[in-house]
């Protein structure tokens, strides 16, 4: 479910920047492009601004969509009325897919493609997360901790430098945390499911990765299927994977895989496509052959955006690994889900704060080791005896502590274990008391909530919902017109058109109208605070440990205290959607006005521009290719979590994949499903001007 | 042509090794548990049926030294999960996905009726008894009309809100609205956990609301509810999803083994299968998990500890 990867801040102050600016191409397919062929402070971007001002061609362009319009309605309307989608234009999907359904429950255990090649699939990964298991189970405690310091130490440079010892003590914290928390057990249940997904998503990512890297024909073929993966909540086809592969691991790891492998195919496509053309030119003309050059030039040199991929496709994998458990995968998520039945908040954190270290010892590791690949770069080869002599000593150090382990016992020792669970729920309890209701002259959380509802989302979904389907298709178009071209109008009318045909128009325009709500509320928060983050500087760093607990804790875990404050209704959902997309936009937001050409603003300064006019007419406009991106990211990410919104009394599309999900229906949550992803497209081509997603497009 | 030429190498590459590795082996083994000699048990997301897999756990591996799993899954992921023999038990079926019973009972026959689980469930619309106090004649479905401006909220389209719970719960509500002339609205909380928050929030403030909900609850032990009555339910007045207007059944809940452990299982598959307690021993046990925040475990060795008598029948009598 989530679009974007969660990014904790890296170990390496040198990694960081180049980190955050790309983290972000890799689900804006879009607008991917745009931000490789021109840094945000290009003149590039200034003469499309001015391109822009223009309104000659937009004029025409309208004028032509009014006249088609002027001409198609009356006949539309006359034909199947004006009201909400006419049911003579819907197209029946759900009948195929229940036949489908019944099709494979009964025959699943006898068809050939069950027997030949998805059960060979799915018993596979079984015995290959089981054989994981036994190693770690095996390893015991002590074994798995000095195993992970060894590696986040020999990651760090396998030195006694500061990074080096970081990294280390970084996994050495996170191991005992866990234990410490009684979360050993379900926490080894998902490293070793991580381990296995995170193996085949890097390995299928990279393959996908070098097929678009080299062809410019896979590239077109692959893209709008890694968007879609993306887009796609999770919940919508976890079911279907359920069908083909049963419940567990497999299916859960299918998944996985599904969802984690396109970040890390984008950035190795990325790295292929952005080799100097000098050095390739200079091994060319050395004879090499274009196999050679692959091998020798183009992907040592793609070597650190691959790191950067992994990286993105581990974060990914593990909070898709959590959500798997609602399909019985058990592990960390699991004791999420069970303290959740109880309505046990404190109870829910303690796997959830297991969920946040694993993540960040992870994230430390892999970032440690892309600083690395700098370093080595510049100081030349190490010596191989010396490299081997480093993977022996490490080798024999995890050796010798699973023996350790084994004489001390393989599960971490039960009286060494903390309960946090009373406490936090106390603390929530207060907390949400206090301000829930009663407070002196702004009331409280539960008015806002019923205020919000009655004011602005019930106006605005009578109003969608109550608006002429041709009205809204015409809107529509008109909107991607006025940002983009035919192309982009065609797009978006269709998409939507299509959330009609399938028959959920009414139901899509509910979420809609929650999904334009939360999109206003992030993106106002998310640009106010990043551009404060990007011109203070203590804010940024006071606010970045919050932005990586938002983005790596699992949803799951507010569920409760966001009922508590808005009582189970849209505002909840609404909510939960805001705290989710948020850090993705403010860091985006922050990392855009930050990277603006500092002689620009010097300039502006030293013409005796005030603080704001800095802001508004030299920063802003200057950071527009990374405000869009974070527009684009916005959008993926709150329809990412409208499942969520579903679970706390969002209804409409969320609801319909729970339902389906839960019931194992897939007719209902694949088509909720499908009606996302249109969403998506809509809102991403009315939102994002054409210039942005084809940089030689005028 | 050079990219050409390495794309072409790289597919043909990865399709002779998948056909490879295909034609290596032969047909795949259709049902593989996750961990043999291990007993899994799935339980749905609600403490009762935490209670009964906690004591079923317990028993087992203490007293027989089985080593018994338990995984959480809702109830028609965890049937198709029975059938594959990824699960091999669960204990507590309200009856929810009857066209998944019937298929692999009586036509796939893969999974077997395990017997009653001796607690009786019952689904209904509840209103909380301070309210009931108030207005007594709240608790007949025929004055339900007259409170829907009291039951109304922002979600509910001015009518008056039914809370319903998860959407994996078996419900009729909407059609039971309709068939009855109701001036109501089902609006889904969306999981259970939102369902019991949203519950006590209303207590806490002394709100009214009407709510979709059901005995065995843990929740009942610390927000008394009174039940609303509807049409009384008769043999088959659901049996059309669409046309019900009459009361849920009580419901003796019912266990299913998956068929292969039910015939190998040994011990454990009998043992399970002479599992049985009340209702009031399933709340004790609940209560003591969820409002009291005992864990599971140390749960059921207390109750295991006292109450000796009653689980010592389960046991094979092989011994």
């Amino acid at each position: 479910m989530t679009a974007v990867a969660p990014t904790p801040s890296a170990a390496s102050k040198a990694q960081e920047p180049q980190r955050t600016q790309k983290t972000p191409k890799k689900q804006a397919g879009s607008v991917e492009a745009d931000q490789r062929g021109k840094p945000p402070s290009s003149p590039g971007v200034l003469r499309r601004l001015t391109d822009r001002a223009d309104g000659v061609s937009i004029g025409w362009r309208l004028l032509a969509l009014v006249a088609v319009a002027a001409v198609a309605i009356p006949v539309a309307a006359s034909l199947w009325g004006s009201g909400s989608w006419p049911s003579a234009l819907t197209y029946d999907v759900r009948a195929p897919l229940e036949r489908l359904d019944a099709w494979i429950v009964d025959n699943r255990e006898s068809h050939w493609v069950f027997l030949y090649f998805l059960l060979h699939i799915s018993n596979n990964t079984q015995y290959a997360v089981d054989g994981v298991f036994a190693f770690l189970d095996g390893l015991g405690w002590v074994g798995v901790t000095v195993a992970a310091v060894v590696v986040a130490w020999y990651a760090g440079g396998a030195n006694l430098g500061r990074r080096a010892l970081r990294t280390a003590a970084t996994a050495l914290g996170t191991f005992a945390v866990i234990g410490l928390l009684g979360m050993w057990e379900p926490a080894m249940d998902t490293l070793a499911l991580m381990i296995v997904a995170v193996a085949a998503s890097a390995a299928l990512g990279a393959v996908l990765g070098l097929l678009s890297g080299v062809s410019d024909r896979c590239e077109k073929l692959l893209r709008p299927v890694f968007d879609t993966m993306q887009v796609m909540p999770a919940f919508a086809y976890l079911l279907p994977f359920v069908l083909l592969f049963g419940v567990g691991v497999p299916s859960a790891l299918i998944a996985t895989v599904i969802y984690a492998a396109p970040p890390m195919a984008r950035l190795t496509a990325l790295g292929l496509r952005e080799a100097d053309p000098a050095v390739l030119e200079a091994s060319a003309s050395l004879g090499s052959n274009p196999w050679q050059r692959l091998w020798t030039a183009r992907l040592p040199l793609a070597r650190k955006q691959m790191l950067l991929g992994l990286n993105q496709t581990i974060m990914m994998s593990l909070s898709m690994v959590v959500l798997a458990s609602v399909i019985g995968a058990g592990g960390l998520g699991d004791a999420v889900f069970k303290a959740l039945a109880r309505v046990d908040v404190g109870q829910a954190l303690a796997p959830g704060i297991a969920i946040v270290l694993i993540a960040v010892w992870l994230d430390r590791t892999t970032a440690a080791a892309g600083a690395r690949l700098d370093d080595t770069s510049s100081s030349g080869p190490v010596s191989r005896a010396r490299a081997w002599a480093g993977r022996a000593g490490a080798l024999a150090a995890v050796a010798v502590a699973a023996a350790v382990g084994s004489v001390v016992g393989r599960d971490w020792p039960v009286n060494w274990t903390v309960s946090i669970s009373a406490p936090i729920n106390t603390a929530v309890t207060w907390v949400t008391e206090r301000i829930d209701a009663g407070l002196p002259l702004v009331g409280g959380t539960l008015v806002w909530s019923e205020n919000f509802a009655r004011w602005v989302l019930n106006p605005l979904r009578d109003g969608l919902q109550g608006a002429p389907w041709w009205l809204l298709l015409l809107a529509v178009a008109a909107l991607a017109l006025l940002t983009g071209t035919w192309r982009t109008a065609l797009t978006a009318t269709a998409a939507l058109a299509a959330i009609g045909v399938m028959g959920l128009w009414s139901g899509s325009l509910d979420t809609l109208s929650q999904v334009l709500a939360a999109l206003v509320l992030t993106l106002a928060l998310g640009f106010a605070v990043g551009v404060l983050a990007a011109r203070v500087a203590w804010v940024e760093r006071a606010i970045r440990p919050v932005l990586d607990v938002m983005q790596t804790m699992p949803q799951f875990i507010y569920l409760i205290p966001v009922v508590a404050l808005f009582n189970a209704s849209r505002t909840a959902a609404i909510i939960a959607a805001v705290v989710y997309a948020l850090p993705a936009v403010i860091r985006i937001t922050t990392q855009g006005v930050r990277q603006i050409d500092p002689g620009a603003l010097e300039s502006a300064r030293s013409m005796g521009a005030s603080p704001l006019q800095q802001l508004r007419q030299v920063q802003l406009p200057l950071a527009r290719p990374a405000l869009l991106l974070a527009v684009n990211q916005g959008v993926v990410l709150v329809l990412a979590i409208v499942v969520i919104g579903g679970m706390v009394g969002g209804g409409a599309l969320g609801y319909d994949i729970v339902y389906g999900l839960q019931k194992s229906e897939l007719d209902v949550g694949l088509t909720a499903g499908v009606a996302i992803v249109c969403l998506g497209v809509v809102l991403d081509r009315i939102t994002q001007p054409a210039a942005a997603r084809r940089p030689g497009g005028r | 042509m050079n990219t050409r030429r390495i794309r072409t190498t790289l597919v043909a590459g990865a399709s002779a090794l998948g056909m490879t590795v295909l034609s290596a082996c032969g047909a795949a083994e259709t049902n593989i548990s996750a961990s043999d000699g291990i007993v899994t048990i799935a339980i749905p997301s609600w403490v009762g049926a935490e209670a009964n897999a906690a004591i079923a756990k317990h028993i087992l591996e203490k007293e027989l030294d089985i080593r018994t799993k338990i995984i959480q899954m809702d109830e028609p992921v965890a049937w198709d999960a029975l059938s594959t023999g990824k699960v091999d038990a669960i204990l507590e079926d309200w009856g929810g996905v009857p066209k998944k019973e019937k298929l692999y009972i009586e036509e796939k026959k893969t999974v077997v009726p395990g017997g009653d689980l001796g607690v009786v469930g019952h689904i209904g619309w509840f209103v909380p008894k301070y309210f009931a106090d108030e207005h007594p004649d709240v608790t007949h479905w025929k004055n339900l009309n007259k409170y829907a401006d009291e039951l109304r909220t922002t979600e509910s389209d001015g009518k008056g809100q039914i809370l319903e719970g998860s959407p994996s719960y078996t419900t009729h509500d909407d059609a039971i609205i309709k068939n009855l002339g109701l001036n109501l609205k089902t609006v889904y909380a969306g999981s259970e956990a939102a369902q019991i928050t949203q519950i006590r929030k209303y207590v806490k403030n002394k709100e009214p609301f009407l709510s979709y909900w059901w005995t065995p609850q843990w929740l009942n032990a610390e927000v008394e509810m009174v039940e609303v009555e509807l049409p009384p339910y008769t043999e088959g007045c659901d049996a059309d999803p669409e046309k019900v207007a009459c009361a849920y059944p009580e419901l003796p809940l019912q266990k299913f083994l998956n068929a292969g452990f039910a015939e190998k299982g040994g011990e454990a598959a009998e043992f399970i299968k002479n599992l049985h307690w009340s209702t009031e021993q399933q709340n004790e046990v609940a209560k003591w998990i969820a409002s009291d925040g005992m864990s599971s475990e140390r749960a059921a060795e207390k109750w295991v500890k006292e109450n000796r008598d009653t689980w010592e029948k389960w046991l094979p009598k092989g011994d």
